[in-house]
């Protein structure tokens, strides 16, 4: 296997807007590129970019791409629905929304991302999932690998080891699986697992399944065994030359506008407020005293700010014009618990200092801060 | 009806499928468009079908709409989003026109085949030759619109193009980063900027930065998105930018909250300026002790804990008026506030108890908050419960502010940047100071000017001559 830097290769002259007479015409059917990043955002927005700016009809792309832990869940689902959010800010890891559709997934540099870029007319998706079949078994022949009619590639008949999306645009689409090689599957069920309560969206939801590690199946192999394995079959099916060109997705010059492209996938905007609209209707359980309340609590989210915001309260329990206050913040507000717990503690601010209704603020406070 | 014209072999651009009519339909269109109001709308109206998604598919749902009727579109626009198994698909417009009716809602299945959205195009449009890049000042409308470079169009919407247009733009030499090679808004102002080697502001409501001398420090802010170092514009640009107006949320309808109600309180100022050399040497020999603990020591922990050692001396200055101003609330606890400028905004969280916290533990517990406030993970008891606050507006610049105070608390301290100055010492020789200005203000209903002075100057001793700390520490 070559690896070979990209300023080596010309490329990407060809495909940028300056036409330019270049040996284009060479190289045939497809490229091999690899990121030489591990940040999530960056990644996507090369998939972004590749599927905007490049060119496709002549030669199709295989983009190979790992993660540092980040959970990525598709673009028309819901994060509070789909993974536990405490959780991932706790141990900082990352949440992406990519543009391709389906169900959410756990990366980390155990998994493999491969990306196969074509013309919208080229779009095959089985195609290229028995393309890595074929590479498996040619890498380990007793590995009992098949792909399903839901586009997953299944280990032993029974263990999910690949997940499947595609974006479709005019001309171009592509479609992109994982691979799981050694991923940690004890943080990958638990941040998978959601403890939001009361949730009802019509996003789409993740169907969970066992997984399995192909290391766990045969220890020998390794992320770098995995993707050269692929590679050399890409290769070969599109007749070029097995080699793989490693990418900066920093690099500006190279791929320009890709920093704008990495800044939209960040922005809260993008990963939270592109959640279809849904409601929570739930109980909050909170011990005050020497009695635990039970407060029904109802309210609607609508691009991740709170459109309605209901909380039954017993009477009194606050001051009518302290209620009618939250709620009135709340309202229009991010349901995000940043925002939420600045706007709460300004409010407490501007009223009369009471211990007592201090002490039933923080709780009541701390309690809807949790749904979030 | 377009005609679709496929690209030349020799393109390894995008290929794009222009419509032969589409130039001079555009063209017309944003012309006609400054007519709309008086002409009677009378163009034909077309049913967009959903096209083949390929594998055999024949329905997909409706995720979002990127468009509603009556709005105007532009082929190439991206019309809706839909998914079919794990698939996502952006739709996009085949027509420029107006959109007149959504046959679907979001959450519906729609069919391909079907139609999808109905479209409205214009009735009148004729047959323009197409024009080459001619080099010739001024621009003829033509050349700014629609740029053909060796047979590619340069693909833009009408507002962009005239945005091009009134800057006298030649679109061929924008260099596009949009979907397709598209001329964005973006992209012509970055050409701008090179062009005058102005910085131009990304958003048209960007506010003129008056000269930086007395820092008018909005509340206890040491943040200040808006404020951006004026740079020179060489020449006057004509600029087509718009108001843009967005609810207040969030952030800054917290902020608005607590400015109204400090409006209430009379505010009195007292400045002074400390002379730091001692300390900063001080710091320099703690700062590797303190690293090798794992914590990060900068100056904040002397001024919060001179402050605390002030607030025994001057309790007053650590109490609550009540609402009708008939009782003031000493209170016990020395919960010393930081303003934190975070990316979401202004916040201020407080170091509990400081009055039992050695200049250390006040480190960790300033580390433990920043880092937090980074990471927008605060918790209400953080913010909750401060009874005086000191904002460090100097790690980002300034000397004198005019802090506001921030109920319920009735004094508050702004510290500027540390200067290195010439100053007269004891001798009447000349040496090289630390100075860093002070800016307090405190609620002139229950504080006088005699009281916050002292406390200054008691807070002001105890940083000049770090050692005295040393005899009333507790």
């Amino acid at each position: 296997m070559v690896l070979q830097s990209l300023k080596n290769c010309f490329w990407l002259s060809c495909v940028l807007r300056t036409p330019k007479a270049c040996f284009w015409s060479t190289a045939s059917g497809g490229l091999i590129i690899q990121s030489v990043s591990n940040d999530v955002y960056q990644n996507l927005a090369v998939e972004d970019w590749i599927h905007d700016h490049m060119d496709l009809e002549k030669q199709q792309v295989l983009f190979l791409w790992r993660n540092s832990p980040a959970v990525v869940i598709g673009r028309h689902q819901n994060p509070w629905q789909e993974c536990n959010l405490r959780l991932l800010r706790q141990k900082n890891i990352k949440l992406a929304r990519r543009r391709s559709g389906g169900g959410t997934v756990y990366h980390d540099l155990g998994n493999i991302n491969l990306t196969f870029f074509t013309t919208r007319k080229k779009y095959e998706r089985m195609e290229n999932l028995k393309l890595i079949v074929k590479a498996l078994k040619a890498l380990r022949p007793q590995l009992d690998v098949h792909v399903t009619d839901r586009y997953d590639i299944l280990l032993d008949r029974q263990y999910k080891i690949s997940g499947t999306a595609a974006k479709l645009g005019r001309t171009s689409a592509y479609h992109h699986c994982t691979l799981l090689c050694n991923a940690d599957k004890f943080v990958l069920s638990s941040v998978l697992k959601s403890p939001y309560k009361g949730l009802k969206s019509n996003a789409t939801p993740s169907v969970p399944a066992s997984v399995k590690n192909l290391f766990e199946e045969d220890s020998s192999l390794t992320s770098e065994i995995l993707l050269d394995a692929i590679a050399k079959e890409y290769a070969t099916q599109h007749q070029i030359d097995h080699h793989i060109t490693l990418i900066n997705p920093a690099d500006e010059t190279l791929l320009p506008g890709i920093s704008n492209k990495t800044k939209e996938l960040q922005t809260w905007e993008w990963v939270y407020g592109k959640t279809p609209k849904f409601s929570i209707s739930t109980y909050l359980n909170m011990a005050y005293k020497d009695s635990v309340l039970d407060v029904k609590v109802n309210m609607d989210v609508k691009h991740g700010r709170i459109e309605v915001c209901d909380i039954d309260l017993p009477e009194q329990w606050l001051p009518p014009g302290l209620y009618s206050e939250l709620v009135k913040s709340l309202t229009g507000s991010k349901f995000c618990p940043n925002e939420t717990t600045t706007l709460v503690t300004t409010l407490l601010r501007v009223h009369p200092q009471d211990d007592e209704l201090h002490s039933r603020w923080s709780l009541l406070c701390e309690n809807m801060i949790m749904l979030m | 009806v377009c005609i679709h014209r496929v690209r030349s072999c020799s393109s390894f651009i995008k290929s794009k499928y222009v419509c032969v009519f589409d130039k001079s339909a555009l063209k017309f269109s944003h012309q006609q468009r400054l007519f709309r109001t008086s002409a009677v709308s009378c163009g034909q109206i077309v049913q967009f079908k959903l096209s083949d998604i390929g594998e055999g598919i024949t329905e997909v749902t409706v995720k979002e709409w990127y468009i509603k009727e009556g709005d105007s579109v532009s082929q190439f626009d991206s019309i809706c989003e839909v998914q079919s198994d794990k698939a996502s698909v952006t739709i996009t417009s085949r027509y420029d026109g107006i959109i007149r009716k959504l046959h679907y809602s979001i959450d519906d299945i729609a069919f391909v085949g079907k139609p999808l959205v109905d479209i409205e195009i214009d009735a009148s449009k004729g047959v323009a030759s197409e024009e080459d890049v001619v080099e010739t000042p001024p621009m003829s409308h033509e050349e700014h619109t629609h740029q053909e470079i060796k047979g590619h169009k340069t693909l833009a919407t009408p507002a962009v193009r005239r945005l091009a247009m009134e800057n006298n733009i030649k679109l061929s030499e924008v260099v596009g980063t949009g979907k397709d090679n598209r001329i964005l808004k973006e992209d012509i102002l970055n050409y701008l900027a090179k062009q005058t080697g102005a910085i131009l502001p990304p958003s048209p409501k960007a506010e003129i930065v008056p000269p930086l001398r007395k820092t008018e420090a909005v509340p206890a802010a040491p943040k200040d998105k808006a404020r951006r170092v004026p740079v020179p514009v060489s020449r006057p640009i004509a600029f087509s930018g718009k108001d843009k107006t967005e609810p207040v949320t969030g952030f800054q309808k917290a902020m608005v909250k607590t400015m109204n109600a400090a409006l209430k309180i009379p505010h009195f100022g007292y400045c002074d300026e400390i002379d730091l050399t001692q300390l900063v040497q001080l710091r320099e020999g703690l700062k590797p002790v303190a690293e090798i603990r794992g914590v990060k020591l900068s100056f904040m922990p002397f001024f919060i804990k001179a402050a605390s050692l002030g607030l025994l001396q001057y309790p007053i200055l650590n109490a609550s008026l009540d609402e009708n101003c008939q009782n003031v609330t000493y209170k016990a606890s020395h919960n010393i506030g930081v303003a934190m400028d975070t990316e979401q905004g202004l916040i201020v969280p407080n170091v509990k108890n400081v009055q039992v916290c050695s200049v250390f533990d006040i480190a960790v517990e300033l580390n433990r908050l920043q880092s937090l406030g980074s990471a927008g993970q605060l918790g209400t008891s953080d913010l909750t419960g401060g009874t005086f606050t000191l904002s460090n507006i100097g790690t980002i610049g300034g000397t004198y502010a005019k802090p506001v105070i921030l109920p319920p608390e009735v004094a508050i301290g702004a510290l500027g940047k540390i200067q290195v100055l010439p100053r007269f010492n004891g001798k009447g020789e000349v040496f090289k100071a630390q100075i860093m200005n002070v800016s307090w203000s405190a609620d002139h209903r229950i504080i006088d000017g005699a009281t916050m002075a002292r406390f200054s100057n008691l807070w002001k001793s105890y940083l000049e001559n770090p050692a005295s700390m040393l005899l009333d520490l507790k």
